[in-house]
């Protein structure tokens, strides 16, 4: 059973339609316990850095690190893998989880913002999450702050400059755009995802 | 690289896509979902779902519509028509969209975007503008392009944007399903004028449309719908053409 995190965040159906595709059991859940007992987690997310802070009076943010860090499969998607950084500008007094080192920022001002549409992705080789998907492939991506390129990056997109398409560290995965509304190719990687 | 969208537009009307020349003339054009996932097979960026008649009435067509094509829908997809107040848009959303249009509403009640926009994020809300020439500019209309405002669609624009708009839906009605080519004047001030993406719409009639409005037009999308339905540009063969060009799009997809 994979949980879908529900902190109020937006929509969560895309996410959840994707994996009922798939053939994947998930559950939307806000309770921790449900995280506890599901046997991957992922944290899905659209707008506002500041909505995370719905996962702190809920007990979700302790019961989603513990989770994570005793190696359940984690999956932050959009505001998700942004949460998996230290932070973000667009809201300094929300923390974020801190498992990857740095804080997101907005995009410099001679791009337009949000970055809307279909960008190509660098993918790294020995990367678990992209088994399969081709050098190039082209996600969809939708938002305004972007996480910095570190060592546990998985693939990089670039738009004025280059940034953290994917993360990956061990069962720890967060992607900048939406799988669930990539096409075949977003399908392909939460399916990777399934098989963690 | 950032591709430019294609994006397939469908225009519904009692459950059924149709389509017209200049807002009128409505011919039959197939079903939703089949519409939907027929265009994103053959490589559309995106799928626009537009209640023309939207009326309190058929709500519930509108609705069953959404979820029908939502279900096997994996690229992003907007919702729009009759779209009046919040409630409207959450149930649009529970009901599948990713993004919803606003128009008439906005111009009523610009107070809404960002309403829409606190609730589901600026990316999820696209202001869509009717425009036609006038003397001295571009003049926004509503109602399904039945009402003048007497407001500047430039101005508009950058106040959506302003209010919390994720982009703008640009609809020239002076080239709307005239296959005539873009209105690449009007798109140009518009999308100069604002930060957030623009989207153009309205002329679509063959390749050369495209490339002049994503390079004269500075467009970030386009969109069409006539054209796709009836056969006479196919999405494929269109990226395949804009690749040839160099214009950066999702291909092969």
């Amino acid at each position: 059973m994979i949980a879908i995190v529900d902190y109020g965040a937006g929509n969560l159906n895309s996410v959840k339609k994707a994996f009922d595709y798939l053939g994947a059991e998930v559950v939307l859940t806000d309770q921790p316990e449900t995280v506890a007992a599901a046997s991957k987690i992922v944290l899905p997310g659209v707008g506002h850095f500041s909505s995370l802070r719905a996962l702190e009076a809920t007990g979700l943010r302790k019961a989603l690190i513990q989770n994570a860090s005793a190696g359940k499969p984690f999956l932050g998607i959009c505001l998700g893998m942004q949460w998996l950084f230290q932070g973000s500008e667009e809201c300094r007094d929300v923390a974020g989880a801190a498992l990857f080192p740095g804080k997101c920022q907005q995009f410099p001002s001679d791009v337009k913002s949000p970055h809307v549409g279909w960008n190509s992705l660098t993918v790294q080789n020995r990367s678990r999450l992209f088994r399969g998907v081709a050098q190039d492939s082209f996600v969809y991506y939708t938002h305004s702050f972007y996480a910095p390129v570190v060592t546990e990056t998985a693939a990089a997109s670039e738009y004025g400059l280059w940034f953290a398409g994917a993360v990956e560290l061990g069962n720890i995965f967060g992607v900048q755009f939406h799988p669930e509304k990539s096409g075949d190719v977003g399908l392909a990687i939460l399916k990777n995802f399934c098989e963690v | 690289m950032l591709t430019k969208r294609i994006i397939a537009c469908l225009d519904m009307d009692g459950g059924r896509v149709v389509k017209g020349v200049r807002f009128k003339n409505l011919r039959d054009a197939g079903d939703p979902a089949e519409c939907a996932t027929a265009h994103a097979r053959n490589g559309a960026d995106e799928i626009v779902l537009l209640d023309i008649t939207a009326t309190s009435g058929n709500r519930r067509t509108l609705l069953d519509a959404v979820r029908g094509t939502a279900r096997s829908l994996f690229v992003p997809f907007t919702v729009g028509g009759g779209i009046r107040r919040l409630e409207d848009a959450v149930a649009v959303f529970d009901a599948g969209a990713d993004k919803i249009a606003i128009n008439s509403a906005a111009v009523r009640d610009p107070a809404l975007i960002g309403k829409i926009a606190g609730r589901f994020g600026s990316q999820a809300v696209v202001v869509a503008i009717d425009a036609r020439k006038v003397a001295g500019g571009f003049e926004v209309f509503v109602a399904g392009g039945r009402e003048p405002t007497g407001r500047d669609a430039i101005q508009w624009a950058r106040e959506a944007a302003a209010c919390g708009a994720g982009e703008i839906l640009l609809t020239s009605m002076d080239r709307d399903g005239t296959q005539s080519g873009f209105d690449c004047g009007l798109v140009r001030a518009v999308a100069e004028s604002v930060s957030i993406p623009v989207i153009a719409s309205g002329g679509a009639g063959s390749a050369r449309d495209f490339i002049e409005v994503f390079r004269d037009g500075r467009a970030d999308a386009a969109l069409a719908a006539s054209i796709f339905h009836f056969g006479i540009e196919n999405i494929a063969q269109l990226k395949r053409e804009l690749h040839n060009a160099s214009v950066p799009v999702r291909w092969p997809c």
